[in-house]
């Protein structure tokens, strides 16, 4: 039956809105969050703050994806992505409403709020980032 | 004064025309479009609903005013007949998305098409009487009609969001008012996937009576006639209703155009009247007047009468994209993406 965890519900921050963490001590930024940062170590215990990190950024790379996969067998194919947002944190992700074959290394997108998948008609649905093209 | 101090819409980017419709259904699509004033109707790709829109409309809303807080914001509705859940608020998942929670307010309203600016009265109120500092009101559907019904080719999705207040407004409510009757003329039972609606019923007693009757009220109280108001912004089954309800009233086609977008993206319900405002809100400039009239079967209008402001110059609208941009570019889908994309083609079960 279909249950939304407690690490998932603890998700929803990041997955909504893009919250990562900010090492107070090197400034280095986490996506996703996380409480320890690795490069600082015993320095920057403590010193962990929740971090909103642009929606806008650019393609890194991408690829197309043609094996059916759930939720998005009503979409194929379809775009994956990895971009580096303008705080300059890598996020991997989905890359929607895009005519594939226009799609360009360096292209401008942003994150929007997306169904990200759906446990059946009973079960909950999930919410979470895409990317589309940002045209301004 | 309470009013709106900013505003975000959407539209999905995908389109089907009433000529594919009909060629489907063996029906004289071209006709059903003509008759309609409808050249083609947005489809919601497989990952948007009424969630996403909402989203997607309320963010542009907040990066228009990168000075809100948007942990000041107190009040979040939702007003939809397409909510995604039966039981488990949209106006939750939504004010989660932007920012608002946890020490707000929120609901989802249901009023057939005028639920959203239900959500901008309630707002309003709340605003007004300062309980909150901020509101936000938002409609959004992704409205559907039966297979080879005349629904099917208008039923279309959108929304738009606002944020009220009472400083910093690009645009005064200088009054609401409504116009609420029980009569039954489009509903859909719990359980029921399609809406069912009375036919001819649903014009004369229904949208038509409703509309002129709440701008006739609303023109009577602020002694005003159609010559005082820059635009109208009525509500949009299709194109015909509006445009023949402006001339009822008096109004030009000058005035209703900038307001009026089913003819380009179909019925989008709740989300009709706040889109046709955000076009206007798109163009207007300080001292422009605008009335606007709700519609919602079942059956009532709620009628506003609204003031552009000379913050309007300074606010930040290029910080979100304008409608006219939103539009451009769209899919067009044949019948047969349509109805994968609205999961009328069955799928094999998931594991
Ligand atoms: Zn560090």
């Amino acid at each position: 039956m279909a249950m939304v965890s407690a690490r998932e519900w603890r998700e929803i921050p990041g997955r909504y809105n893009l919250i990562g963490s900010k090492c107070g001590c090197c400034g280095k930024i986490f996506f996703p969050s996380r409480s320890f940062c690795p490069d600082c170590r015993r320095a920057g215990i403590g010193k962990m703050e929740p971090f909103k990190l642009s929606r806008k950024g650019e393609v890194y790379s991408f690829s197309i994806n043609h094996e059916y996969s759930g939720f998005n067998g009503r979409m194929m194919p379809y775009a994956v992505a990895f971009i580096r947002n303008d705080d300059g944190v890598m996020l991997a992700g989905q890359l929607v409403d895009v005519d594939l074959d226009k799609i360009e290394i360096g292209m401008r997108v942003k994150a929007v709020m997306r169904k990200l998948n759906e446990d059946g008609a009973a079960g909950v649905i999930h919410y979470g980032f895409k990317f589309v093209p940002d045209n301004e | 004064m309470t009013g709106i101090v900013s505003y975000g819409a959407y539209v999905p980017r995908y389109r089907i025309k009433p000529e594919e419709i009909g060629r489907v259904w063996g029906a004289n699509g071209a006709a059903m479009g003509k008759g309609l004033m409808i050249t083609q109707k947005s489809v919601p790709a497989p990952d948007e609903d009424t969630v996403t829109i909402a989203t997607t409309a309320a963010r542009d809303m907040l990066d228009r005013v990168p000075e809100v807080n948007p942990a000041d914001i107190g009040a979040v509705y939702i007003g939809s007949e397409s909510h995604p859940y039966a039981v488990k608020p949209t106006s939750s998942i939504v004010a989660e998305a932007i920012g608002a929670t946890p020490n707000m307010t929120a609901a989802d309203l249901e009023f057939a098409c005028k639920a959203g600016t239900a959500g901008i009265q309630a707002g309003m109120g709340l605003v007004a009487s300062g309980m909150v500092k901020y509101a936000v009101a938002i409609g959004a559907d992704t409205s559907q009609g039966a297979p080879g019904d005349a629904l099917e080719y208008s039923a279309s999705a959108g929304g738009a969001a606002y944020l009220i207040g009472n400083e910093n407004c690009i645009a005064t409510i200088n009054k609401t008012l409504s116009f609420t009757t029980d009569t039954p003329d489009f509903w859909r039972r719990e359980g029921m996937m399609y809406p069912v609606h009375g036919g001819r019923f649903s014009g004369e007693p229904a949208y038509f009576r409703h509309v002129t009757s709440a701008a006739k009220m609303m023109m009577e109280a602020m002694g005003t006639t159609p010559a005082d108001y820059n635009y109208v912004v009525l509500h949009q089954p299709n194109g015909k209703f509006p445009t023949r309800a402006a001339k009822m009233l008096g109004f030009s086609d000058e005035q209703l155009a900038p307001g009026l977008l089913t003819p380009v993206i179909g019925n989008t319900y709740s989300g009709a009247v706040p889109l046709g405002l955000a076009h206007v809100l798109d163009q207007a400039k300080p001292g422009d007047r605008i009335l606007v009239t709700s519609y919602g079967s079942g059956a009532g209008s709620d009628a506003f009468d609204i003031t552009v402001t000379d913050e309007i110059a300074r606010f930040k609208r290029d910080n979100a994209p304008i409608l006219d941009k939103i539009l451009a570019d769209p899919v067009y889908i044949d019948y047969a993406i349509y109805a994968k994309f609205k999961e009328t083609i069955k799928m094999p079960e998931e594991e």
